[in-house]
């Protein structure tokens, strides 16, 4: 995570302070219009019964980390309790598929956090790497472990640049039924497919905006008229890791 | 005479037989199918004798790749339905032998896999309803998040 460290120092003073008053701007007049896909908002809504995934969509998130709140975690708790990954492991075994991370910028003591999970990368590393085929990207953009097909060689969580991936390394009992998970096999964020699938935001973006500070903004990255295209293409924000061209779905602003 | 004796010993036989078929714990040991909920299953029985695991199969591939839920042959719903009540009248889960799984696949000795990974015993009803897709749960959400993301 050093190189976070290294994108916060960048200094970028000038076009930066520019955005920033744009943003501010168009944050007021985009504020009334908040419609997203999730919810049925404009079309496409949700997929009729059994229709596939389209590319058209690409699900992402726009996270502004101004909003995270020092030391909440509740992103964290509220996909610990979806998923159920509290198990299956100990200590530096333990599951993680959302962890909060802290930045600091050692010049100005500036203390920011941030979560980070799954990128759901548009060039995801994982998926080039992966022997079996099991890790794979669904065509509306979210990166997923087929468990079918895993065989726990752990190749993808070398590739991964994020960190995002947890190995399974104990027996587990008692999984959720929407979320299915085992030893032997690597696992990650889904971006809650289940719920997406049904309509539903994940859940970490749903806990932060019902209790937390509403940091994360989930939708449609393909739709130019969805709210977090539009913050995407109005509002400063970054990815991290941007030079490994990955593309990633998740995006943060003010980093 | 010889006819007779043919006869008697076809009879025999018979009753011999349905004895044994009647019996579960008789000399031939037979899976003991615990009863499910609901009329019938989703397809008739001689289907989900032979081609259950084909089908599990395929709904799999397209849930997790394509995403679409909600067919006939979802493994969550195999486990609600035939769940079995354990001696304390919860669900039990695949590691008793008395789960709807384990009856016929201990018998046939076949092992399978899934319950590795998927949860083998339906949801309890409390944790359910914090995540079901009611429409007043769905109303809420959807009102503090729009609520969120408008701050």
């Amino acid at each position: 995570m050093t190189r976070l460290v290294d994108m916060l120092e960048r200094p970028e003073p000038n076009r930066r302070g520019f955005l920033r008053g744009a943003a501010a701007f168009a944050a007021t007049i985009l504020a009334p219009g908040v419609t997203l896909y999730a919810f049925g908002g404009e079309a496409p809504p949700v997929r009729a019964p059994g229709t596939p995934v389209s590319s058209k969509v690409r699900w992402g998130m726009l996270i502004d980390i101004n909003k995270c709140g020092d030391g909440c975690d509740r992103c964290v708790t509220a996909c610990r309790d979806e998923n159920g990954w509290g198990s299956g492991g100990s200590g530096e075994t333990a599951s993680q598929w959302i962890r909060k991370v802290t930045l600091r910028d050692p010049t100005s003591g500036a203390k920011r956090e941030a979560p980070v999970m799954c990128q759901h990368c548009a060039e995801p590393p994982c998926v080039d790497v992966c022997p079996t085929g099991a890790s794979f990207k669904r065509a509306d953009g979210i990166v997923l472990v087929d468990k079918h097909i895993c065989i726990g060689c752990r190749y993808c969580m070398m590739a991964c640049p994020y960190k995002a991936r947890s190995f399974v390394h104990e027996p587990i009992d008692d999984q959720k039924p929407w979320a299915p998970r085992g030893k032997g096999t690597v696992e990650s964020c889904t971006m809650c497919v289940h719920r997406i699938d049904k309509g539903r935001a994940p859940a970490c973006a749903e806990a932060c905006a019902s209790e937390a500070g509403g940091a994360m903004m989930f939708g449609d990255l393909n739709d130019p008229n969805s709210e977090i295209s539009k913050a995407v293409a109005a509002r400063a924000n970054s990815q991290i890791r941007a030079d490994l061209g990955l593309d990633p779905g998740v995006r943060y602003e003010n980093l | 005479m010889a006819r007779a004796a043919k006869v008697a010993m076809a009879l025999a036989l018979l009753f011999a037989g349905s004895a044994l078929a009647d019996d579960g714990a008789g000399r031939t040991p037979v899976p003991n199918i615990p009863k499910a909920k609901g009329e019938h299953c989703v397809r008739d029985n001689a289907f989900m004798r032979r081609y259950h695991m084909t089908m599990l199969y395929q709904q799999r591939d397209a849930t997790v790749h394509d995403g679409v839920r909600g067919g006939d042959f979802s493994i969550a719903g195999c486990v609600t339905c035939h769940a079995v009540p354990g001696a304390d009248g919860k669900p039990v889960s695949y590691s008793d032998p008395k789960h709807f799984c384990r009856s016929c696949h201990t018998y046939e000795a076949v092992s399978i896999d899934c319950f590795e990974c998927h949860a083998s015993k339906p949801q309890e009803p409390q944790k359910a309803a914090a995540t079901n897709t009611s429409g007043a749960n769905d109303l809420a959400a959807l009102n503090a998040y729009l609520s969120g993301v408008a701050k």
